[in-house]
Parts: C-alpha cells; sequence; structure tokens
C-alpha cells in the first residue's frame, strides 16, 4: 500500500469489515455443513481477538505522545468510531436493551443522560482540555492550578471512579469468554484480562485507538444484524427503528389485557436471584419527572467527567478536530441506542403476544418447559417459570428472564441460525474489552505520568517512563480481573456509581479551570477532596439503610457530591487570593483554538 | 476591547445558546414527560416515548454538529481558526 498508515484508514477498515462480513457468511456456510453451537462460538471469540492482538502489536511504539495520546493524528471519523467503542461498554451492549425491556422509561433516562452528555463535553470542556496538551485528565488540573496536591488529587478521583467502572468491564468479558469457551467464570475472567492487555500493552494509546475502531465496526454489526433481521423475520417492519409503532402499542394493549399482577413475597422467593418479571408499562411514562431528570442529569455530567472518554480528545490533530469528533462519537453511539429500545421491543412482543408462534404466555406451563431455547437458557439461569396460582398456563406475572437474556437470547427465540448468537458474543466481547482497555489506560497512565513522572522523579527518561507505564497497565489489570472475580456487584450498578464519582469529583474542577479564571489552587482542591468525600458518604448513608434527601439515591449520589464541589470550590477560591498572572494568561491562551498548545508536545 | 476579549464573548454567547437547546431536549420535555406521552408523534410512536429512543439522541448529535461549524465561524471570523486538517 502507498503513503502512510493514516492516509490509508479507510482502505485498511474497509477490506478489515469485508474480511469480517466474509467470516460470518463463512460461518453460516459451516453451520450448515453441521459445525457445532459451541464451535462456532469459540471461532467467533478466538478470532475477534486474535485480531485485535495482531493490530495492538503492529501498534507498538516507543515515544511518549504515541504511547499516551497516539501521537495526536487520529483524524475526525475514525476517533468518532474509537470513542463509541471506548464509551459503549459490556453494559451498554448485553444489559441496556434488558433494562429497557423491564423498567420501560424509567430506565431510558440513562439513553438520554448517556448521550446528551456530549453536548457537554463538545461545548465545555474537550476542545479546550485539546488546546491545553495534555496527556492526561490530571495534567491539566495539575498544570492549570498548580501544586502536586491538585494534580493527586485529580487521580484519586479518576483511580476511583475508573476502578469501579473496570471491575464490570472485566467481570462481562470474563463472562463471554466462559459461555463462548466454555470454561468456569473464575479463569475465564483472566483470559479476558490476556486480550485486554494484548491491544494496550504494546501500543498504548495507540494501540488502544486501533483495536477499538476494530472493536467498534464488529460490535455495531452485532447488534444491529439481528435487530433488523428479527424485525423483518416477524414482519414487523423493514426497518424497526422507523416501523415500531403498532407493535409499541400492541404491547400496550397486551399489558392492559393482562394486567401487572403482583407476587407475594413468598412466590418470589422460588424466583432464582438476577431474573425480573415484566411488572413496568412498556412505553408509558412511569417515573416522576424529578426521578427521570436527576438520573439523566447525573449520567450527563457524569459523561463530561470521565477521564477514558475525555483523554479520546486528546488524540486529535487539532482544536476544531476535537469538536467535529465529539459529534462523530455521538453519531456512532446512536446508531446502538437508538436500536436498544428496538430490540427490547421486538423481544417483548415476540414473548408476550400470544398470538405469533414464538409468544410463550397463555400456553402450558409444561409445553413452555419442553421448548428447546427455555431449556438452554434456563440452564444458563437466565429464565424461569412457575405456576404461582396454579390453574397449569402461564400468566405475564409468572415468567422471569435475566436482564442479559434479552440481547443473548432473541436471536435464538426468534429463530435465527446460531451464527448470529456467535456474532453477538464476539460483539459483546469487544464491547467490554474496548471499554476496560480505555479504562485501564486512563488509570495507568495518570499514575505513571501524574504521580511518577511528574512528581516522584520527573528527570525520568522516557524509555523508563515507559516501562513503568507498562507495568502498571498489568498490575491495575490484574487488580481489576481479581476483584471481578470475586464477583461482588452487578454489572450495571457499578457502572452507574463509577459516573457519580467521577462528577462528584471532577465536574466542577474541570469546567470551571477553562470557564471561571478566578477559580484557583485552594478552591479546585476542595471542590475535588469535598465533592468526592460527601459523595462517596451519601452513597455508603444510603446503603446502610439511609433515607436520603430530596430523591437523590444511590443511584444520582453524585448531585450531591457536584454540588457540595461546586459551593466548596466558588467558596474557598472567593475566600483565598486570585490565581497569579502566569495561570490567568495561561487561561486566556486555552480559550484561543489557533497557536501552540499550553503544554509541549513531549512532555 | 481586544480581539481576544470579543472572541471570548462571542464564544461564550454561542455556549449559552446550545445548552438553552440541551437544556430543553434533556430536561425541559421531561418535565411534561406523562402529558406530552398522551401526543402521538413521529412514525406513530408516543411523544416522550420517542423523545426517550431516538428523538432527544438526535437532537444531541446535530447540535453538536452545529455547535462545531458555529464555533468554527466565530474563529475565522477573529483570524483563529487552525490551519490544515480535520
Amino acid at each position: 500500500m502507498k503513503g502512510n498508515f493514516i492516509d490509508n484508514l479507510p482502505k485498511v477498515y474497509g477490506i478489515y469489515t469485508g474480511g469480517f462480513l466474509a467470516f460470518i457468511i463463512i460461518m453460516s456456510i459451516a453451520e450448515q455443513m453441521g459445525m457445532t453451537a459451541k464451535t462456532i462460538g469459540i471461532c467467533f471469540v478466538a478470532f475477534t481477538v486474535a485480531i485485535y492482538a495482531i493490530i495492538g502489536y503492529l501498534s507498538r511504539t516507543a515515544q511518549a505522545d504515541a504511547y499516551y495520546v497516539a501521537g495526536r493524528q487520529v483524524p475526525t471519523v475514525f476517533n468518532g468510531m474509537a470513542t463509541a467503542a471506548d464509551w459503549m461498554s459490556g453494559a451498554s451492549f448485553v444489559a441496556m436493551a434488558g433494562g429497557i425491556y423491564f423498567k420501560g422509561y424509567g430506565y431510558m433516562a440513562l439513553l438520554v443522560g448517556w448521550t446528551g452528555g456530549y453536548v457537554l463535553v463538545a461545548s465545555l470542556l474537550a476542545p479546550y482540555l485539546r488546546k491545553f496538551g495534555c496527556y492526561t485528565v490530571p495534567d491539566f488540573i495539575g498544570t492549570r492550578y498548580g501544586g502536586n496536591l491538585s494534580r493527586f488529587l485529580a487521580v484519586v478521583v479518576l483511580t476511583v471512579a475508573s476502578f469501579t467502572y473496570v471491575t464490570a468491564q472485566i467481570n462481562a468479558t470474563g463472562t463471554i469468554a466462559s459461555v463462548a469457551l466454555d470454561i468456569p467464570f473464575q479463569y475465564a475472567v483472566y483470559v479476558g484480562l490476556v486480550s485486554i492487555l494484548l491491544c494496550s500493552m504494546l501500543g498504548g494509546m495507540r494501540g488502544v485507538t486501533w483495536t477499538q475502531v476494530a472493536q467498534y465496526i464488529v460490535l455495531i454489526i452485532a447488534y444491529l444484524l439481528p435487530v433488523f433481521w428479527i424485525s423483518n423475520k416477524m414482519g414487523a417492519g423493514f426497518f424497526p427503528h422507523f416501523m415500531l409503532a403498532d407493535e409499541v402499542s400492541r404491547i400496550a394493549e397486551l399489558e392492559a389485557q393482562f394486567g401487572f399482577v403482583k407476587n407475594s413475597a413468598e412466590n418470589l422467593k422460588e424466583v432464582p436471584k438476577g431474573l425480573a418479571g415484566i411488572t413496568k408499562a412498556h412505553s408509558a411514562v412511569n417515573a416522576t419527572p424529578w426521578a427521570f431528570i436527576s438520573l439523566a442529569l447525573a449520567m450527563m455530567m457524569g459523561t463530561a467527567s470521565l477521564p477514558h472518554v475525555m483523554m479520546r480528545y486528546f488524540t486529535t490533530p487539532s482544536v476544531k478536530a476535537a469538536r467535529k469528533s465529539v459529534g462523530w462519537s455521538l453519531f456512532f453511539i446512536f446508531l446502538l441506542y437508538s436500536s436498544a429500545p428496538m430490540l427490547a421491543t421486538l423481544s417483548k412482543l415476540s414473548l408476550i403476544d400470544p398470538t405469533l408462534s414464538t409468544g410463550i404466555i397463555g400456553k402450558s406451563i409444561a409445553e413452555v418447559q419442553a421448548i428447546d431455547w427455555y431449556q438452554n437458557w434456563n440452564q444458563a439461569n437466565l429464565m424461569f417459570v412457575s405456576d404461582f396460582n396454579g390453574n397449569g398456563t402461564l400468566e405475564l406475572n409468572e415468567f422471569f428472564m435475566g436482564g442479559k437474556a434479552v440481547v443473548l437470547a432473541t436471536p435464538e427465540i426468534a429463530g435465527l441460525p446460531y451464527v448470529i448468537s456467535g456474532l453477538v458474543a464476539a460483539g459483546g466481547m469487544a464491547a467490554a474489552m474496548s471499554t476496560a482497555d480505555g479504562l485501564i489506560l486512563a488509570i495507568a497512565n495518570a499514575i505513571s505520568h501524574d504521580v511518577y513522572y511528574k512528581i516522584i522523579d520527573p528527570k525520568a527518561e522516557t524509555a523508563k517512563r515507559l516501562v513503568v507505564a507498562r507495568v502498571l497497565l498489568v498490575v491495575i489489570g490484574f487488580a481489576g480481573a481479581t476483584i471481578a472475580a470475586m464477583e461482588i456487584q452487578g454489572i450495571l450498578g457499578s457502572v452507574i456509581w463509577a459516573f457519580d464519582f467521577a462528577m462528584s469529583g471532577l465536574f466542577f474542577p474541570l469546567v470551571l479551570g477553562v470557564w471561571w479564571k478566578r477559580a484557583n489552587r485552594e478552591g479546585a482542591i476542595a471542590g475535588m477532596a469535598l465533592g468526592l468525600i460527601s459523595g462517596a458518604g451519601y452513597l455508603i448513608w444510603v446503603r446502610t439503610g439511609g433515607s436520603g434527601f430530596l430523591g437523590i439515591t444511590q443511584l444520582t449520589f453524585g448531585i450531591f457530591g457536584s454540588f457540595v464541589s461546586l459551593v466548596s470550590m466558588v467558596v474557598v477560591s472567593l475566600m483565598t487570593s486570585e490565581p497569579n498572572a502566569a495561570t490567568q494568561k495561561m487561561v486566556d491562551e486555552v480559550r484561543v483554538p489557533s497557536g501552540k498548545s499550553i503544554l509541549g508536545k513531549q512532555h | 476591547m481586544s480581539k481576544q476579549a470579543q472572541h471570548w464573548e462571542k464564544s461564550r454567547g454561542l455556549l449559552l445558546v446550545t445548552l438553552a437547546i440541551w437544556f430543553v431536549f434533556s430536561i425541559g420535555i421531561f418535565l411534561f414527560g406523562a402529558e406530552m406521552n398522551e401526543v402521538t408523534g413521529p412514525f406513530g410512536y408516543p411523544l416522550t416515548y420517542w423523545f426517550t429512543c431516538q428523538g432527544s439522541l438526535g437532537a444531541f448529535v446535530i447540535l453538536i454538529f452545529w455547535f462545531a461549524n458555529r464555533q468554527e465561524k466565530i474563529d475565522e471570523e477573529f483570524g483563529f481558526s487552525e490551519r490544515g486538517d480535520d
């Protein structure tokens, strides 16, 4: 190929996409010829992970700016894809449609929050931090406010938020690897971890960037293909996003017909842990305005404070490109997020509509228990039926399912070939791996660059810095995997906490660093420390039986944390002296998009 | 007023407009979620439901590109635009 790698990107990823589609076709032919479901699953996961590892190896580097910010030459659209993969985690891929399926409107605040946050990223932060020229988010805090303490606190907030998030991602890679490769979860977690480290260890941000683009392509194909296929197969519409209005109103009709019967606590004891029944309306408004808005707001402000997303915009060639790149990121995220409610609708209707051949509500319990896919997913602990009222017929309140089953089981329920299930496993693996990579790299980079290089040993040579960075990457990865192997929390809960931690400690110190010249070191230190402490304190209080106030729950504690952060930052800043002239001049320069960045190319 | 101060004033104006539009699609409409869901929205979905599935999400995508273009115009006006690619 002529020219350098960057110029050839469309061609390289075009060939890659074609190759992946060809692989899907080969697999489906192999299925026809009698390849077992298990072999197909192994092929899908092994093939895609091998490709990522090759990309990771080809991206190896010994330069600091390539390792930390991919040499700042990632084109807008490709950075958008990489950000989308970085962003959409195992939770988005595997659990989101399930959340919508079970909780309806109240849950969909997450869709609005996880997209609306990008408006804040584009308008308040990304272009200015790109102009600043930092390698990491604490790099900005440390230089703008000055002093080792502010830099260190930013690293602490970043680590708390990202580590909460990353254990969930490693957990998800382990879950998928254990199902696809048929090995116990405790080992599968480390298989997932090794795959993750293969992408990031040699190339740092450069390796992660190019594997994330590859992972985005796999995950979006794996999500959209089944949605379109199921919709067409059910006769629901050629383009589901525009054509499911009838299905949505049909679900509302069936809900009214069946009614939401409440199960007794005694009956619910029989239901395996983690499974839920349909208890909330599909398309009706089932949450108060404040419940919806507070959750959406917490997710939006958390989005703008999560360092693994912000650092993706440090890799663009210019400030202008950083802004556009946020738009592309959200576009690529939109493709998946707007499909999740459609999948939830198709999945729910195919299960509950008695007039469809796949519908199980209204059938006899014995008949349902004899269905192949019911037996498979019941064994996997993701489906359960029980005849609570003893009439022999399955009622709406007698059917229970795990959240993950909406994405994982719907293709099988709708009668799609197994190759699709293999594809979905590869997509889920890609989603969880890409996010875990971004998070582990964010933590390791912050500790190696900001704590080791900037605070402990400012004279360290590049080679030594990069060795430290890589060692940290492995250590943090193993720490995350070890905690993931203990299976403490569910995937989704810990993801939401990460947003709340990030917004509690970092949102206002970041935003005011650009938009309020008077913000000073003392204020930022108070904002980060008190924000994080009060947010974490509120979470612990609510978790240990506290009643909470103003409707702020354990999922939205960041609203309280960031409020404390804002107030303390403003009050302390105003009580202490204003930043020196050099700092004020620096803020003025950050606001001008052209010209040299504040920090040098190599620093 | 210096060129730089004027540029910042305009940028801040654009930020306020952007945040106002953002507020409408992320918070404003959900203050009246229950009432608006009675109305039939685009493609026949209940209106609030449609906003949570597609409407608000799509509006954010368009808003960011619109914001980026406007900001580029402001930068050009004051000679602060960067040369080169995007």
